[in-house]
């Protein structure tokens, strides 16, 4: 489409601008989260992901050592030491009350009355002074505002991979994603074949139900299909889902395949009737090699919507460790975990990495399976 | 560990019974009506009537068990009580016509159907446009296809990180926030501000549907005949007058397909609700409403009727499609 004869230069511009605005607006909120979920989360905390180059203020709230470490140096009693436990840091402000915690800057005495000053250095360390013995248990306390320079870690992954159970979940939703994606294809393709190229009545009827079933809901299926499984003892479990996950995708794997399958070339599939090849050396030597698009352009459907499944894992899965999905887990951690988003975004950064891997790898066969699986 | 060897022996059985149910009836079928002998001609036309039967067996099973039986069942356990077992009429419909919050789901799910489908074809539209016509095209279109394959829930994290919020007096984390803020704005709990929280939901099912109509319109205008755009340049027309009197009177029957498929999906929209809400703040959905009674308080009569809802509220794009794949097939 380039270069109409009709188009300047200025709106060409204009697209550009036009389709990077909608790239940026379409990938930073995911880019966020990724970000997010490498920071540390003490600073994730404070301050917006967008700062995570830059140093974030950190307000900490330390106390000089008791009165008991005093020394007396030159008429004067004096505690020394550092307000940063670690050593290392840089003061920005400080203070000694909650209402003021940056009334003065590195370097600055305070006055705190009754002849007792505090000073902060930039490096962290002070010195409280005073004219006479200083009495009290307890030391003063300082208010102080630090830089801390940015810092990426891969901490939060560990954490929700082993502590909040994400590694388990992870392999859980593979148990159920493998299963319920290969079992439907070998299913749905002997169907495909035998609407596309078998001669027998009812056929119109078959394809018009599999159209019609391709938009049911499957909220109406739930509470049959866990009373059908409850009933034969199949209960809650792996076998469950995969069946269920079999009977959902099986419609649009039907449709999928027949309408590729149909589009085969003709003279090849009657010349090996002709040969004397049954229907089934047919399908299993010309047919199924020839529909490889098709049948990965489903598997890649099937794989996507059972591993972000979330309605038919809780309804056929029970809520055990041993059979929650992550999505399931993620959505517990967003009830559990609401404000710890160094948990939330690792974990569910984990949960869609399998997926967007796929994508990539596999988008021609997706846009491909999206342009023959649009109902026409 | 072992979770692992039980999902992979459960492939190789399964995929093993498949393959052995198929290749055993049809040999099964073969001896029995030998394509040789005198009868020869009979057998093969016996065989061949029963072949499709045995490939598609397996299929109809499952297709009648796991969605054609729930539908009858759904409609049975609507008209009874919450355990199934006493009949109670239309007892359930008449309590959800007088229930505050279905009334709110289904304006919900009203606004959903508008907000949704429009705004995504809208977006789709304008990127499939773009996109066709610079050199970076595809790689944008990759991006903004991306969303496609993340998870409802993993959205849902992605956007409450979007949306989140801290007092007017903190920094704020979320983006959102932080925005409304740096313009001199106070801080706003999005997600909780009552009806006009539902489109901060909508923005995700938009943000991760874009991609999906985006390539399929694409895909559309590419097919489009060059003639018609060319005799439109002959005849003067601008860059904008061709997009819209040319080339999208062409695709409306695509359009209506994206708009449809977006449509089904908006209707049972659950887990971005789930998440997000929870249907709080005056948020339900029909198919959320549909688990909260269903599988947290148990009444199976009250869910089944929700449920069929949504299915009234699907069949009238079911049997369009029926319709036109009839047109299509003959």
């Amino acid at each position: 489409m380039e270069g109409h004869a009709g188009q300047k230069a200025s709106l060409t511009w204009a697209v550009h601008i036009a389709v990077a605005v909608l790239v940026v607006l379409w990938t930073v909120p995911t880019f966020g989260l990724l970000v997010s979920s490498f920071r540390d989360k003490d600073q994730l905390a404070v301050s917006g992901w967008w700062t995570a180059l830059s140093a974030s203020e950190q307000t900490v709230a330390a106390r000089t050592d008791s009165p008991d470490a005093q020394a007396q140096e030159g008429g004067l009693w004096v505690i020394r030491g550092n307000v940063f436990e670690s050593g290392k840091g840089k003061v920005a402000s400080w203070g000694t009350s909650s209402r003021e915690p940056a009334a003065y800057g590195p370097g600055d005495t305070a006055d705190l009355g009754d002849g007792e000053t505090l000073a902060v250095e930039e490096d962290g360390s002070y010195l409280l002074s005073a004219q006479s013995e200083m009495s009290g248990s307890r030391g003063q306390r300082i208010y102080v505002q630090s830089l801390v320079p940015p810092r990426f870690t891969t901490e939060n992954y560990g954490t929700v991979i082993g502590a909040e159970g994400i590694g388990r979940a992870f392999l859980n939703t593979f148990t159920v994603t493998i299963p319920a994606t290969v079992i439907p294809i070998l299913v749905a393709a002997f169907a495909a074949y035998a609407l596309a190229w078998m001669r027998f009545p009812g056929r119109a009827l078959l394809i018009a139900c599999v159209v019609g079933l391709l938009v049911v809901p499957l909220q109406l299926s739930l509470i049959p299909l866990l009373r059908f499984h409850n009933a034969i003892g199949l209960g809650k479990g792996y076998f469950g889902i995969w069946l269920a996950h079999t009977g959902f995708g099986l419609p649009l794997a039907i449709y999928l395949l027949r309408n590729y399958m149909v589009g085969l070339p003709k003279d090849i599939i009657e010349g090996a009737r002709v040969d004397g090849a049954t229907d089934f050396q047919i399908f299993r030597k010309i047919v199924l090699p020839l529909s490889f698009p098709a049948l990965a352009s489903f598997a890649i459907f099937q794989f996507l919507w059972t591993w972000n499944d979330l309605l038919v894992a809780k309804v056929f899965l029970g809520t055990s460790d041993s059979q929650l999905v992550m999505t399931g887990r993620i959505v517990e951690l967003l009830g559990s975990r609401g404000g710890n988003w160094e948990i939330l975004t690792a974990a569910a950064f984990l949960s869609i990495a399998v997926p967007l891997v796929v994508f990539f790898a596999m988008q021609k066969y997706l846009v491909r399976g999206l342009l023959a699986g649009s109902v026409k | 560990m072992g979770q692992i060897l039980y999902a992979a022996a459960t492939i190789v059985v399964g995929v093993f019974l498949c393959v052995a149910y198929f290749w055993g009836s049809n040999a099964v079928l073969d001896r029995i009506f030998p394509m040789k002998g005198p009868q020869a001609a009979a057998n093969v036309r016996k065989a061949n009537a029963i072949r499709p039967w045995l490939f598609l067996g397996p299929s109809i099973l499952v297709l009648a068990l796991y969605l054609v039986y729930p539908v009858f069942n759904s409609i049975w356990l609507s008209l009874h009580g919450s355990g199934g077992q006493e009949f109670v009429g239309l007892d359930n419909y008449v309590w959800l016509f007088g229930d505050a919050k279905f009334l709110e789901s289904v304006r919900n799910n009203l606004l959903w159907l508008v907000f949704v489908p429009s705004m995504a074809t809208f977006f789709g539209l304008v990127a499939a446009a773009l996109t066709d016509r610079i050199k970076w095209g595809n790689f944008a279109k990759s991006l903004i296809f991306m969303p496609m394959a993340i998870s409802f829930v993993g959205a849902a994290v992605i956007w409450k990180f979007v949306y989140d919020y801290r007092g007017a007096d903190q920094e704020q984390i979320g983006l959102l926030n932080a925005i409304v803020v740096g313009l001199g704005g106070d801080p706003v709990a999005w997600i909780t501000v009552p009806f006009w929280n539902n489109f901060f939901l909508m923005v995700i099912l938009v943000w991760i549907q874009t991609g999906f109509a985006m390539v399929i319109l694409s895909a559309a205008l590419r097919g489009i005949p060059e003639e018609t755009i060319e005799a439109a340049i002959l005849d003067g027309a601008s860059p904008l007058q061709i997009f819209w009197r040319i080339k999208i009177p062409q695709i409306w029957g695509t359009i209506a397909v994206v708009w449809t498929t977006i449509t089904i999906l908006v209707l049972k929209i659950f887990d971005i609700v789930f998440a997000m809400t929870n249907g709080q703040w005056g948020s339900q959905v029909l198919a959320n409403m549909m688990y909260d009674w269903s599988f947290r308080a148990g009444d199976f009569g009250r869910g089944s009727a929700i449920a069929v809802i949504l299915m009234l509220a699907v069949t009238p794009i079911m049997v369009w499609n029926i319709r036109n794949a009839r047109k299509e097939g003959n």
